[in-house]
């Protein structure tokens, strides 16, 4: 497995007036709504544990109001704790002067905001070197740098423009060029796409996944879209209340929803683009049928059987070697929507 | 029954004594301090003195291309300019030139003086909820009290001229400043602060880089109302020994002169427009990436 780059450790946020005091009632296991309407004070988070790999996509997923934005701000410290623990690459954040802060944040954690937040007066190239900027980084190599991530966001051409001379899309690329430019190794992305409409979404998460194939940064990604979260995520969890209720890969979540909220939650996903070959194969290690890869999704793998129109095929690895079979009933059986939600249909 | 009829007041002799000692202390004060404020503001007369003999002494046609260069620079509109250009003729054409430009003097002098302590106060408002609870009642007064209840000290203080002219204007024009720039710094987007925060911005980075630049379309409406309130204050402050505009239609006043108050009042509300229009105008050029019509 891969190393913790973050990791979060019996995290609780309460905020109101007294959230010491509040502590008490959470700890003693007052529900989020109790809390809310005896003592007048607002769950943010309880007891949070997630170790977040390096160089990995980590999705934090949730509705509205189950505490994703208040995660993601105590990992640079925008929000402090009410209790618990936040250590990355070793250091507590949590114990680092206001100096230390500020160069944590200037070198090795950037972010992305749901709403842009982009500075107004500001042109599109003095944005994305505003941390350079805050460095004091000379301008020309600011500049240069910049540019280097306008271009690679597919801005270039637009670098004296304002912020409000642009449509949405465009305006979350110099959110994202305004975050690479630092070379932070870590990238905290608040909900950075839900305000796109679907099709420039896309693309965003296109222009994602294509960067990080290459920079290797860790990303904490925040979503409340499932799609997103099992398109880009190597890693889902999932707040519900400001409690975490799953963690686990996508076909996790997928194949083995831990409660009925979640299942609810996947029963519309389509199943054959997010589960990979690997995750349904059954091990094997001699060869029969057509080699299928392992790190495929289903739908590419239904695909390349039924042109060779065999029933079987067997899966390898990256190098080519046998590692299982999978066989089409139970690839299309693992397809199949869960149980509960076939029982639903039969009652309408 | 007596008690309801007649108010419980303090009797006669208690109260002229109590009025006395303030009066007498504050002459007291005004004796030994008076010289020293006086010397403090030394520079701040020299300047006045020395720009309102350059406005003076200086060619008429000179001074009128200067107000249009800057009338451009501000408003960068050809009709603003050419109406100022006309409306100063014409200011001169009725003889009213020297009075303008010691009206002009001050209100460019009260105004810097307005800036220099009203942007630095509201900025410390903003940055503090205490200095903004203190500072609040302290405006609220100086908008409300009657300028000629505070000319009183400032006059015992400092006697009649033109420094205790300039501070009692200053005190009537600067809340506005002083408001609108605690306003405009805490209007400013909390998100966008907190991606400065994000970034690692200190609060000098943040003030200088955010917080001003995006208030600025605030502090620049404060400026304009200072303006505004200064030439308001111009009649008044001609009663403690301010030259110009005002001098004239407070004799008109006292002597029932109609056209000579009608002229001068006439020349201050102009000069009130002209600075209105152009400084809005400017305001509006600060704010156009806001418009998304580019500029550079
Ligand atoms: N400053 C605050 N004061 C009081 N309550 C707050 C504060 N910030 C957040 N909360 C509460 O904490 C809970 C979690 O909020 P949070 O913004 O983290 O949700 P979220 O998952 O990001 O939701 P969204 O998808 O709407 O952005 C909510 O109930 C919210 O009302
Ligand atoms: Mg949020």
């Amino acid at each position: 497995m891969t190393n913790t780059k973050i990791k979060i450790k019996n995290l609780y946020k309460i905020f109101g007036s007294n959230p010491k005091n509040a502590m008490e009632y959470v700890r003693n296991g007052l529900s989020k709504q109790d809390l809310l309407e005896k003592h007048s004070h607002v769950l943010g988070l309880r007891d949070i544990n997630i170790d977040i790999s390096e160089k990995c996509i980590s999705v934090i997923m949730g509705l509205s109001g189950s505490g994703k934005s208040t995660l993601i701000r105590h990992i640079n410290r925008l929000i402090e704790p009410t209790e618990g623990e936040v250590v990355i690459d070793g250091d507590d954040v949590l114990a680092m002067s206001a100096e230390e802060l500020r160069d944590f944040r200037r070198n090795k954690a950037s972010m992305v905001f749901q709403k842009f937040a982009l500075f107004p007066h500001r042109s599109v190239i003095q944005n994305a070197a505003y941390g350079l900027t805050i460095q004091k980084i000379p301008e020309k190599e600011a500049e240069e740098r910049s540019q280097h991530w306008i271009d690679r966001v597919g801005l270039s051409g637009f670098e004296n423009h304002y912020p409000a001379q642009l449509s949405g899309g465009m305006q979350q690329r110099v959110g994202l060029a305004r975050a690479l430019t630092t070379d932070a190794e870590i990238l905290l992305m608040d909900e950075a796409f839900s305000a796109l409409d679907p099709l420039i979404r896309t693309d965003m998460q296109e222009i994602l996944l294509d960067l990080q194939s290459e920079l290797n940064k860790t990303i904490v990604f925040i979503t409340h879209d499932l799609d997103e979260a099992l398109r880009i995520g190597d890693d889902i969890t999932i707040l519900r209340d400001g409690e975490i209720i799953q963690q686990g890969s996508p076909q996790d979540i997928v194949m083995r929803p831990s409660n009925d909220y979640i299942a609810d939650f996947i029963k519309d996903v389509n199943r054959s683009r997010v589960l990979l070959v690997r995750s349904i194969m059954v091990p094997a290690d001699s060869e029969n049928g057509p080699k299928i890869g392992m790190n495929i999704p289903l739908e590419e793998a239904l695909s390349q059987l039924s042109s060779k129109q065999a029933m079987e095929g067997s899966v390898v690895d990256s190098e080519g070697k046998v590692v299982g079979k999978l066989d089409l009933s139970t690839a299309i059986e693992a397809i199949r929507r869960p149980e509960r939600s076939s029982n639903d249909l039969q009652y309408r | 029954m007596d008690f309801f009829d007649t108010f419980p007041a303090m009797d006669r002799q208690g109260l002229r004594d109590l009025k006395k000692g303030i009066d007498s202390s504050f002459r007291e004060f005004s004796r030994s301090y008076g010289e020293g404020i006086e010397d403090f503001f030394e520079p701040l007369l020299h300047f006045l003195v020395w720009l309102e003999k350059l406005l003076i002494n200086a060619p008429w046609p000179v001074v009128i291309v200067g107000i249009a260069i800057l009338a451009w620079l501000g408003s960068r509109s050809w009709k603003l300019v050419a109406g100022t250009v006309i409306a100063f003729l014409v200011i001169g054409y009725f003889g009213m030139w020297k009075d303008t430009m010691a009206t002009l003097a001050i209100i460019s002098v009260a105004t810097l003086l307005c800036i220099s302590f009203g942007i630095p106060l509201g900025i410390w408002m903003a940055r503090s909820e205490r200095v903004q609870l203190a500072i609040t009642p302290v405006l609220d007064v100086m908008q409300t009290i009657p300028s000629f209840v505070y000319l009183i000290p400032v006059v015992m203080l400092l006697g009649i001229g033109k420094v205790p002219g300039l501070i009692a204007v200053c005190i009537y024009a600067i809340p506005p400043l002083v408001r609108l720039t605690n306003l405009g710094i805490r209007l400013v987007d909390k998100e966008v602060l907190e991606a400065a925060d994000a970034f690692g911005a200190d609060n000098r980075q943040k003030l200088f880089g955010v917080q001003i630049p995006l208030a600025l379309p605030n502090i620049f409406a404060g400026v304009n109302q200072t303006i505004m309130m200064s030439l308001a204050m111009v009649v008044i402050a001609s009663m403690i020994g301010v030259k110009g505009l005002g001098l004239p239609v407070l004799r008109a006043v006292s002597n029932q002169y109609l056209a000579l108050g009608l002229l001068n009042g006439l020349a201050i509300v102009v000069l009130a427009i002209i600075f209105d229009r152009v400084s809005q105008a400017y305001g509006r050029r600060l704010q156009a990436h806001r418009e998304g019509t580019g500029h550079d």
